[in-house]
């Protein structure tokens, strides 16, 4: 068998509308921050008492909460043995990774001096929670690289390195997990340090385990979101066991959560604020109810989870639950100046977003992003495709 | 490696540093009169006339471009931004009016050094939390963290760094008075050690006790500050939070001493469950 890059191959799968304006938004958004690298933060709508716009709650917060499923999906395989997910592994891990490297693109656009980010390398400060969340987010982007190495070695046909790398996978998956949970977690850690700014549905002592326990249980739901879009997408079986099964954890995960956040606003007395702040509690319920207590119901639901849509719906429902968590806690109740993004944010945001679908695509057009003991099928079914 | 140790060092010096050596008394940091014998500044809203002497005199010790209008005209302005490190603001409603001085308050423990991930701001032993823009990446976080809404950036700049008033740190090695409390005429800002400043603050609210509003700003509020107020009305009037005297590096630190504990444990877990789940082959195949 023939090495190297002359091994990669296209696969032609065909290219929709849809996909033709994920490139134009994605360079619309490429543009617009390298716009940003040449004028500085002024074409955003941030001010001295709003320095935290949507690069932070959405790409940021949000996008590293999603990015949760490759940690929690390996784990589920690689450590707690269950080999009916093996065939979604490589598509999570993908996620993961392109979601970090987004996250560390958006921190190129944020940060003021975009330029110095590698000071987190030689200034240290281990107070910080953001200087602990920096070095789990450089080391876990190597972890998933790592993990995701071998689809390009083996599309090259290297078998030395693949070899080595798929020797130490546990290691790797091991410490993916342990820095997973440390970095999600101390994202909530982070907003401790804001007593008097966030308001206290959202802040409590406990919210570092928050952003864990939603993480692993939107990151689940963003796998299953995930592989029901590209099965669509590339025209591959929806694996519907699969899904079912990740579901199935998730009430599970949403239930500790939820048990915990009633009782948390019990004994610390934050529910008095369910009568006094009309605008809190509103979005407090829709985040609680809609976000986390009714997609929870629904994946505990069997007729739920074998229905393709019920399925995508109720993983919808999550990861909007988290993405409002986020909002809610860093952005919407965190004190400061009337905001709104600025068309130039929004359009980061979103180009950034359409860069991961692309990368996304690239990976499934050039890789072999199944597994072995389905590649023979999958590449059937391309076949037959073609 | 040899920077970073000199740092630990004299933050340690600082006595914040308990916090990073955790074989020392973590809670000696959050003892006001920690740092009696720092530098400090009170401000007695009652003797302010508003002249804003301090406020020039800090532009242009700082160096600081004046603000102004689209014909160059000086304009005064509302609060304190990237070129403004200190300013005077006015209360007034029906019955009565304060002046009151708004600048950094220079924490005893400040969030903004502990929250900072690359260690760019630094409180020093001497009193001032001073900023090192070189070691900067532009992250904000102090901004979001200080509980008083003192750093401010320049958003116009390509390069932008946080700015806030840095006590004079210059000076006052020098041996000089921080240059607002020296432009002072009133003697409405005054300089000095803490102990000395929090003397004189419960000298005149005991003196005087009908004229001050009974509490002493910056006394006990989230671990202490170096900037002391006493003023005639209550403080939230004036624009000052009412807050805990916990030090927010408090709130995080036992968070943060846990991390190691999270990830070594996290591994153990799974490491444990991986043996356990692959203990025999046929279950493996299966």
């Amino acid at each position: 068998m023939a090495t190297g890059v002359n091994n990669i191959r296209l696969r032609k799968y065909p290219v929709g509308v849809g996909m033709i304006i994920v490139w134009i938004a994605g360079a619309i958004g490429l543009s617009v921050a390298a716009y940003r690298w040449i004028v500085g933060l002024r074409i955003t709508n941030m001010s001295d008492n709003r320095p935290w716009g949507i690069w932070i709650s959405f790409d940021m917060m949000s996008g590293i909460g999603l990015a949760a499923g490759a940690f929690s999906i390996a784990a589920i395989v690689y450590i707690f043995n269950i080999k009916k997910l093996y065939p979604i592994v490589r598509p999570t891990i993908l996620t993961g990774f392109i979601s970090y490297i987004l996250a560390a693109l958006t921190l190129l656009a944020d940060l003021g001096l975009p330029q110095n980010i590698w000071h987190l390398i030689i200034y240290w400060n281990i107070h910080s929670p953001l200087f602990e969340i920096g070095w789990c987010v450089m080391v876990y982007t190597t972890v998933l690289l790592l993990e995701f190495s071998p689809v390009v070695l083996e599309a090259l046909g290297w078998k030395a390195p693949l070899k080595l790398i798929q020797s130490i996978t546990i290691p790797l998956v091991i410490l993916g997990i342990s820095l997973s949970t440390m970095h999600q977690s101390t994202l909530g850690t982070m907003l401790l340090a804001m007593p008097y700014r966030i308001h206290p549905f959202w802040y409590s002592p406990l919210m570092p385990v928050y952003f864990f326990l939603t993480a692993i249980a939107a990151g689940m739901a963003m796998t299953v979101f995930e592989s029901y879009h590209s099965a669509r997408t590339y025209q591959q079986k929806f694996e519907i066991g699969i899904a079912s099964k990740i579901t199935s954890w998730i009430p599970y995960v949403l239930g500790l959560y939820l048990v915990i956040k009633v009782v948390d606003v019990i004994v610390s007395g934050t529910y008095i604020y369910l009568i006094q702040d009309p605008w809190p509690t509103f979005m407090f319920l829709i985040e609680i109810m809609g976000g986390a207590l009714i997609p929870a119901l629904m994946f505990a639901d069997k007729r739920v989870r074998s229905n393709p849509s019920g399925l995508v719906w109720a993983s919808f429902l999550l990861m909007g639950g988290l993405i409002l968590n986020r909002f809610n806690s860093t952005l919407v109740f965190m004190n400061g100046d009337f905001y709104f993004p600025s068309a130039a944010e929004i359009a980061v945001s979103i180009g950034l977003t359409c860069l991961g679908i692309i990368m996304f695509d690239a990976a499934i057009r050039f890789l072999p992003m199944y597994p072995n003991p389905r590649e023979k099928q999958a590449s059937k079914s391309l076949e037959n495709a073609a | 490696m040899e920077v970073n140790r000199r740092d630990f060092l004299k933050i340690a010096g600082a006595g914040i540093g308990t916090l990073v050596l955790p074989s020392l008394d973590v809670k000696a940091a959050a003892i006001p009169g920690n740092l009696e014998n720092a530098h400090a500044m009170l401000y007695d809203a009652t003797k302010c006339v508003g002249c804003r002497a301090c406020q020039v005199a800090c532009k242009k010790r700082a160096g600081l471009p004046y603000v102004m209008d689209e014909n160059q005209l000086y304009e005064m302005p509302t609060d304190l931004n990237g070129d403004t490190w200190t300013i005077i603001k006015l209360y007034q409603d029906t019955e009565t009016y304060s002046y009151v001085k708004k600048q950094c308050m220079h924490c005893v423990a400040p969030a903004c050094a502990s929250v900072c991930p690359v260690a760019a701001l630094e409180k020093t032993p001497e009193g001032p939390v001073v900023y090192h823009s070189y070691k900067c990446i532009g992250c904000r976080y102090c901004m979001t963290a200080c509980p008083f809404d003192v750093p401010k950036y320049e958003w116009d700049e390509t390069n932008p760094i946080i700015q806030k008033c840095d006590f004079c740190a210059d000076l006052q090695a020098a041996g000089q008075q921080p240059a607002c409390s020296a432009a002072c005429p009133t003697g409405a800002l005054i300089s000095g050690t803490r102990a000395e400043m929090l003397a004189i603050a419960h000298q005149r609210l005991a003196d005087h006790p009908d004229q001050y509003f009974n509490h002493v700003y910056g006394e006990y509020e989230v671990g202490g500050t170096s900037m002391l107020y006493i003023a005639g009305i209550s403080y939230e009037k004036l624009g000052y939070p009412t807050l805990k005297n916990q030090p927010i590096p408090d709130i995080t630190w036992p968070y943060m001493k846990a991390v190691p504990f999270v990830f070594f444990g996290m591994a153990g877990a799974m490491s444990a469950i991986y043996y356990w789940t692959h203990r025999n082959k046929e279950e493996e195949e299966g």
